[in-house]
């Protein structure tokens, strides 16, 4: 096995014991990057070649020479006898949506492509005080808006490890496929309907969204204010637990993050779910959405082997003490992507009106002596379909005359779905649940431009992420088997506000009993043939 | 079904959003844009109580739980040039922009 393959926690060690120098880290990452990654995400948008097709494209900057200085830092501060941090020489990638200081942040957009950010994002910042290393940004769908990375302006647009004509999930889809990949064990993502949730479900890793609130969004280019959650990707539950603890924390520069001290995530971790009341609810087990051309709803159960790896989850659980209640009613959940539908497109038409060529990133070069002829020529050239559409949305449902029966409706709406979740977690209620157990996507990783183009399906995808962030809830996506496709299913656990360290030990206990099954020892397709050293 | 979004209103969002669309863009957008009124109509099927608040954020911001609010003091940034490196034209230090278009007041 590779140091990159090695997860952050036991690389910590190795480095602590001087077995190994962040150094020899950092450029086992880089090699890894060198043989699956191919060429990075760019502008040019020229066909793939069939080489292209086989590689996984998670990259829009490599960070290659800033990493390996920072390594030689790391390395010099164990030698000086100093503490190197909590996550000291280990490798992480970066959603390109945060601000990294002298560092391109993009958006995967057109429209930032020439942004240099003059600060950084709050939880990078944490990070890199802590020793971690910034390998590079990673690619995701245009300004996040998107469940597949398909709609980056910055093509080839990341491709899944374990099969790569499947899409990696999106937004966080560079983050999940790099950290599958074995480029990095530890990525920032954001999750704003499951943003970093259904990607690690589709690239078989563990990805969380904390309660909102719980980590700054200082830094990160919003989306939809009130749903945006930055959080963690990584290839064990240990290791999520680890970095989430790092990121956590009140900032002064987001009034959003709270001053609720941070627990430790890794005291007690593997203390078992005896006694633990995990739920199971018929709602997350079927999908509603509406025909594309009719517009009349349809409800399908999800595939048997997703609800077949999720009802196996409960049963492992309860063999290990803990209490599975059925039939929680959790029933606004297929409310959510209509509702998420009026909601995130007013809060995204609000915060783009700022790229307007005057202030910071591209500007169109036709020549007008027009300001408002100069915004759309700029916002034309530098938007793609996807945040445009999104403009248009927010626009419209929350117009004077329809915001009352659109947006405010979908708030009311939003007020239903976390009332499902008080019910669920009231320790005094019905059904007093430490975390209710669901499958995290209706499928496995779909193909490339299967679904990209119909942008109801696509958001569909995110039917049973998107209550948690409705309800600023935290989500804990972990790998739960394989399909027989080889894909990788994943299992969710969502709690109560603030209690992720709950999930955090149910699903360290979910991975300890699955530990010796045959699926765990199985590889994503980009490193089953790669050469001995890389 | 008919169409939510009628060319005219599809046309004056887009001028209210500064946005200029491609013939190809124009075609697709607005199909888009139903589809997705589609959804968002079964919202007006779902029984909601007047008595219903909405609410604007899922964690309810609670005083022992949220942050105080800073103090309204002017801080001087520590590099404003290198924000201003940023906008696509400067000159003397000010961010230049094409005519503001306007109105004698009469």
């Amino acid at each position: 096995m590779e140091p990159c393959d090695l997860n952050a926690l036991d690389l910590t060690l190795l480095l602590r014991k001087k077995e190994i120098s962040a150094l020899e880290i950092v450029d086992s990452c880089l090699k890894r990057v060198a043989a699956v990654d191919g060429r990075p995400g760019a502008l040019e948008n020229t066909e793939l070649t069939e080489e292209d097709k086989r590689k996984v494209h998670a990259f829009i900057t490599l960070a290659d020479e800033h990493a390996r200085a920072q390594a030689a830092q790391v390395d010099r501060a164990i030698g000086a006898g100093e503490d190197p941090g909590a996550l000291a020489g280990v490798p992480f990638t970066v959603k390109d949506i945060f601000c990294v200081k002298d560092t391109p942040s993009t958006a995967a957009s057109k429209i930032l492509a020439n942004f240099t950010a003059p600060y950084t994002a709050t939880p990078v910042k944490r990070m890199q005080n802590a020793g971690a290393i910034m390998l590079g940004k990673v690619n995701l769908d245009e300004f996040t808006y998107g469940s597949s990375n398909e709609s980056s302006a910055y093509q080839p647009s990341p491709r899944n490890p374990w099969k790569t004509d499947r899409v990696p999930g999106g937004s966080s889809g560079g983050s999940a496929a790099s950290v599958a990949a074995g480029e990095a064990p530890l990525s920032l993502g954001t999750d704003t309907a499951g943003s970093i949730r259904q990607p690690a479900a589709f690239c078989g890793v563990v990805g969380v969204k904390p309660t909102y609130g719980r980590v700054s969004r200082y830094g990160l280019i919003a989306f939809a204010s009130s749903l945006d959650c930055p959080g963690p990707v990584a290839r064990s539950v240990k290791d999520a637990a680890a970095m989430l603890q790092v990121i956590a924390g009140a900032d002064a520069h987001d009034s959003t993050a709270t001053p609720l001290p941070v627990p430790d995530y890794l005291d007690g971790i593997e203390e078992g779910v005896k006694g633990m009341r995990i739920g199971l609810s018929p709602d997350y087990f079927r999908i509603t959405y509406p025909d594309p051309v009719t517009g009349e709803l349809l409800s399908q159960a999800l595939p048997a082997e997703i609800e077949k790896a999720v009802r196996q989850a409960a049963e492992k659980l309860a063999a290990m003490g803990a209490e599975i209640i059925e039939d929680v009613p959790m029933s606004n959940t297929r409310f959510g992507i209509p509702a998420y539908f009026v909601i995130s497109r007013v809060e995204a038409a609000s915060n783009l009106h700022r790229y307007d060529g005057v202030k910071y990133g591209h500007r169109s070069k036709i020549i007008t002596s027009d300001l408002k002829a100069m915004y759309k020529n700029t916002r034309n050239e530098g938007f793609g379909l996807q945040p445009k559409l999104r403009i248009l949305m927010g626009m419209y449902v929350s117009a004077a005359q329809y915001s009352e029966q659109y947006y405010k409706r979908a708030l009311q709406v939003r007020t239903l779905i976390r009332r499902d979740f008080e019910a669920a977690f009231d320790p005094r209620g019905k059904y007093r649940l430490d975390a209710l157990l669901t499958p995290t996507t209706p499928t496995t990783a779909f193909e490339m431009a299967a679904v990209y183009g119909d942008s109801v399906l696509m958001q569909y995808a995110d039917q049973l992420t998107v209550p948690a962030n409705h309800a600023g809830v935290p989500g804990l996506s972990l790998p739960g088997g394989l399909d027989a496709e080889g894909l990788p299913i994943g299992i969710q656990l969502l709690g109560g506000d603030y209690t992720e360290k709950t999930l955090f030990r149910i699903g360290r206990a979910y991975e300890m009993a699955t530990e010796n099954e045959a699926w765990r020892g199985e590889k994503p397709e980009v490193l089953r043939n790669l050469p001995v050293n890389p | 079904m008919t169409e939510a979004i009628t060319r005219e209103v599809f046309d004056h969002l887009v001028n209210l959003a500064a946005l200029q669309l491609s013939e190809e863009q124009a075609e697709y957008l607005p199909k888009q844009l139903n589809n997705q009124m589609k959804a968002i109509n079964e919202l007006a099927a779902i029984p909601i109580d007047a008595d219903v608040p909405i609410s604007l954020h899922g964690v309810p911001f609670e005083e022992s739980a949220s942050a105080s609010p800073r103090e309204d003091v002017w801080q001087k940034y520590a590099d404003v040039a290198d924000i201003l490196k940023q906008a696509p034209q400067i000159e003397d230090g000010c961010i230049v922009v094409p005519d503001i278009p306007h109105t004698e007041l009469k």
